[in-house]
């Protein structure tokens, strides 16, 4: 007799930091569940233990009635579970062909043999994807992944997993690279497969995807359930819960902030080949938030006022005096900061103390004669820790040891010692608890009231609502939409960053 | 979440880890040290400490070249080469041309910055990963310091292809470099010593060291950080091929003539010195200190062996040991991860 997945009382800890601290909860089956939570609330975590990337913790996971022990992807595998990751790089396989990728698991566990004809494969591939009704071509499936948009690499992912006729299927964010269109055709798969009597544990952040598609939700906080809700939803209440009750009377009693004086023009500025030109301006003593969803262009623009990377064209100008961002270091010098998207990848020096990481932009200032004044890197260090509220022993402790909010603050606090005149920040808030979000958030209202511009560029809309002023939306590298959060409203925006053009 | 998340302060275990991860390679020197002390009467003569130091000199010297690479994330593989084009050089200049020792000192430094120059625009404006373009830069430095001397070794008295005999010798001034002494403190031990100190304040105290620490340890976040990337990891290069320069040098007034062998060994062995410290104090990046310490654990090693009995060959089983247990230290025993080694 089938029913589904329940777990029961999952714990997990990381050194002495419980990051689940309990969780039970079931999946029927032909019920879709969906996991609510900011970052930081054990989402990713609860879904590497049911996908078996994590064998150590406590509880148990119940399947069917039974209950099993998954130590590695291939048990979680046998036993019904299949995951689609959000990052799309974990399964797809570079350098291998369309139908190599579709088949790739079972090849690698020697299902298929390693030496089956191309034709066969092709073969093969196609009996997958009539699962999701998908017809691609044979010269799609010869051909190289990498040729494959994102949002058919996302499929191709689906489509294995659904091979292997999943009990229990585990979707995360599946819709966080995918277009309007696209996400439509992807719930219509999903609720066929829910007719079809698959368990789905759905985890986004996007509210209204799960309120077009949930059965039942489950919020989560601080590695603790908050409540599970049936249909229908009660909204304001589950963000209360995710959100926790303080921040989100934060939310409610901001003031507004509004700049007059502009300290960067922007003139006909073309983000990709294929888009208009448009001009902004960015005053001092405001926030000023883009959103845009993945690949509208905000990385591209947040890094050419840089220097960092050139768009296509457009003209700049900072002060009132033309200025030509050609390199990190002239724009630093200039008075424009930044703060990168990736900070593992362009912002965390292995091995490097919080003092090191925290002088580096700024090194040539606190040195004489380029010889280090070590007592004032010290001294400026603890000043920053004490600024933004850097939960560590001292400055003398690795950045990449802090958690994830910490090292957060330490990336945006090292530009706050210094005088700015504008203040660029890329996805601030992403794998922030809300403890740093809000921290951070208010470090750079307090910084614009001195005579400071700051730009935050995020996909999230819940983190643009909270931490600007005034919105300007970017659709395929295009501004369609600019207007003070007091003269709009989240169904505006969301319809704006929606529209096509 | 991280899963990297440290454990709890009070794991005795992990503790009595770091410790030897930290000062294990310092009690193996000292080990290794008194037991051939102890053991043998040669070792204990002061001359015997001087000569293993000065010997150890030209390793340590490439050494350094060899670290300041590494610490941008690359790796210098012509050092060796650029260290026997001195020696080829300044025979050259002072058998065949009849130069005095300046003119013969200041052709191999500027030779050496030459060859420093044409890496780093091989690797930063033609973006040939660092391995490769000083791979083939070795290659082509080799071949081409034979050319002038017909593949032949230069010596004083050797007959030209001219028909002539060679006009000029290694003069006693240029044989006083590797020769010659502070009382009993060898010059190039000074200039070892000299150099070690140079590059140590360098990397730990200026801007210039801090930011290729930076850069070696994440290029991308150094340039978004307001670091010229390509400016050091060129200084790098030019820094490194200079004191090769210097290395050369005091081999060819070791060896007194144009061996054209010279240096054949001293790239693999400058790049194990380099290697083995980054694991002293468990730094994990390469250092001017610790370059010299494992240059010394070497020098200390192969003298112990040597006067031991031991024969030649042992000297390679030493050297790669003594790599190993660094390695084993850096890599196996440590918690933190290497990050400065180009071919990892």
């Amino acid at each position: 007799m089938k029913s589904g997945l329940e777990i029961r009382d999952i714990r997990k800890s990381f050194g002495s930091n419980e990051v689940l601290k309990g969780i039970s909860f079931d999946v029927k089956p032909g019920e879709i569940v969906s996991l609510l939570g900011a970052n930081g609330a054990g989402k990713s975590t609860l879904i590497k233990i049911l996908s078996g990337a994590y064998s150590e913790f406590t509880g148990e996971i119940v399947i069917d009635g039974s209950p099993v022990i998954i130590g590695s992807p291939l048990q979680a595998r046998l036993h019904g579970i299949e995951t689609v990751h959000q990052k799309i790089n974990e399964g797809i396989v570079a350098g291998l062909t369309v139908a190599e990728n579709l088949l790739f698991d079972r090849i690698a566990t020697e299902e298929i043999s390693t030496l089956i004809s191309p034709k066969k494969m092709v073969k093969k591939s196609k009996e997958l994807l009539k699962e999701l009704a998908l017809d691609w071509p044979d010269s799609v499936l010869r051909d190289d992944v990498f040729n494959l948009g994102i949002a058919d690499q996302q499929l191709l992912l689906l489509s294995r997993g659904l091979s292997h006729k999943p009990s229990l299927l585990i979707l995360d964010e599946p819709t966080s690279a995918l277009s309007t269109s696209e996400i439509s055709r992807l719930f219509k798969i999903i609720q066929k497969l829910r007719e079809d009597g698959v368990a789905i544990l759905y985890v986004s952040h996007r509210l209204g995807e799960i309120d077009e598609i949930a059965d039942r939700l489950v919020v989560l906080r601080d590695g603790v359930i908050q409540a599970i809700q049936s249909r229908p939803f009660q909204w304001k209440a589950a963000l209360h819960e995710m959100l926790g009750d303080e921040s989100a009377t934060e939310i409610e009693n901001r003031t507004e902030l509004v700049g007059e004086e502009a300290a960067l023009k922007v003139v006909g500025a073309q983000i990709f080949p294929n888009s208009k030109p448009w001009n902004i301006e960015i005053r001092k003593g405001e926030v000023t938030g883009v959103i845009g969803l993945l690949g509208a262009g905000k990385s591209e623009f947040a890094k050419s006022i840089f220097g960092a990377s050139q768009i296509v064209s457009g003209t700049f100008e900072l002060d009132g005096i033309a200025f030509q961002p050609n390199s990190p270091r002239e724009s630093i010098k200039s008075g424009i900061f930044f703060i990168s998207e990736n900070r593992a990848k362009e912002g965390i020096f292995d091995g490097w103390s919080i003092g090191r990481t925290n002088s580096l932009p700024f090194i040539k200032r606190l040195s004489k004669r380029n010889f280090i004044n070590f007592s004032h890197e010290k001294s400026l260090a603890d000043e920053m820790i004490k600024k933004v509220k850097v939960v560590a022993q001292s400055q003398s402790v690795t950045v990449d040891s802090l958690s994830g909010g910490n090292q957060q603050k330490v990336m945006v606090g090292r530009w706050l010692m210094h005088k700015a005149k504008l203040l660029i920040l890329d996805e601030p808030f992403r794998g922030v608890d809300i403890g740093a979000r809000r921290e951070i958030s208010r470090q750079i209202r307090s910084l614009v009231a001195e005579d400071c511009a700051a730009l935050i560029f995020s996909s999230d809309i819940d983190e643009i609502l909270e931490s600007c002023d005034r919105i300007l939306v970017l659709v395929d590298g295009e501004i369609r939409f600019d207007r003070y959060l007091s003269k709009t409203s989240r169904d505006e925006i969301i319809g704006k960053m929606s529209e096509v053009a | 979440m991280k899963s990297t998340m440290k454990v709890g302060g009070n794991d005795v275990k992990a503790q009595a880890r770091d410790f030897l991860v930290k000062y294990g390679f310092i009690f193996v020197t000292i080990i290794l040290f008194a037991t051939f002390f102890s053991t043998q009467s040669t070792f204990r003569l002061s001359t015997t400490f001087f000569s293993m130091l000065k010997y150890t000199s030209v390793v340590a010297i490439t050494g350094l070249g060899v670290t300041l690479s590494m610490s941008v994330g690359g790796l210098d593989l012509s050092v060796g080469a650029v260290a026997g084009m001195a020696v080829t050089l300044s025979a050259m200049s002072m058998v065949v041309y009849n130069q005095p020792a300046i003119v013969a000192v200041a052709i191999v430094l500027i030779a050496g910055l030459v060859i420093g120059c044409v890496n780093a625009l091989l690797i930063v404006v033609f973006k040939i990963p660092d391995l490769l373009a000083t791979l083939a830069s070795m290659f082509v430095i080799q071949g081409l310091k034979l050319v002038p001397v017909h593949g032949q070794s230069v010596s004083s008295g050797m007959m030209l292809t001219n028909g002539k005999t060679a006009p000029g010798k290694f003069t006693d001034g240029f044989l006083n470099i590797d020769g010659g002494s502070f009382g009993v403190i060898p010059y190039s031990v000074v200039i070892w010593f000299g150099l070690t100190i140079l590059l140590w304040i360098f990397l730990t105290r200026t801007t210039w060291g801090r930011s290729m620490y930076a850069v070696g340890s994440n290029p991308e976040a150094a340039l978004l950080a307001g670091v010229r990337v390509k400016w050091y990891r060129a200084l790098a290069y030019i820094m490194s091929s200079f004191l090769a320069s210097i290395s050369g040098l005091i081999l060819a007034s070791r060896i007194g003539q144009g061996d054209i062998s010279a240096g054949n060994s001293l790239l693999l062995d400058s790049v194990a010195v380099s290697l083995v410290g980054t694991s002293v104090l468990a730094l994990g990046k390469p250092n001017a200190w610790g370059t010299a310490l494992g240059a010394f654990l070497i020098g200390v090693v192969i003298t112990g062996f040597t006067i031991a009995g031991f024969p030649y060959y042992a000297q390679d089983i030493v050297k790669g040991a003594v790599l190993l247990l660094a390695l084993i230290f850096s890599f196996t025993l440590s918690r933190k991860k290497s990050r400065f080694i180009a071919a990892v």
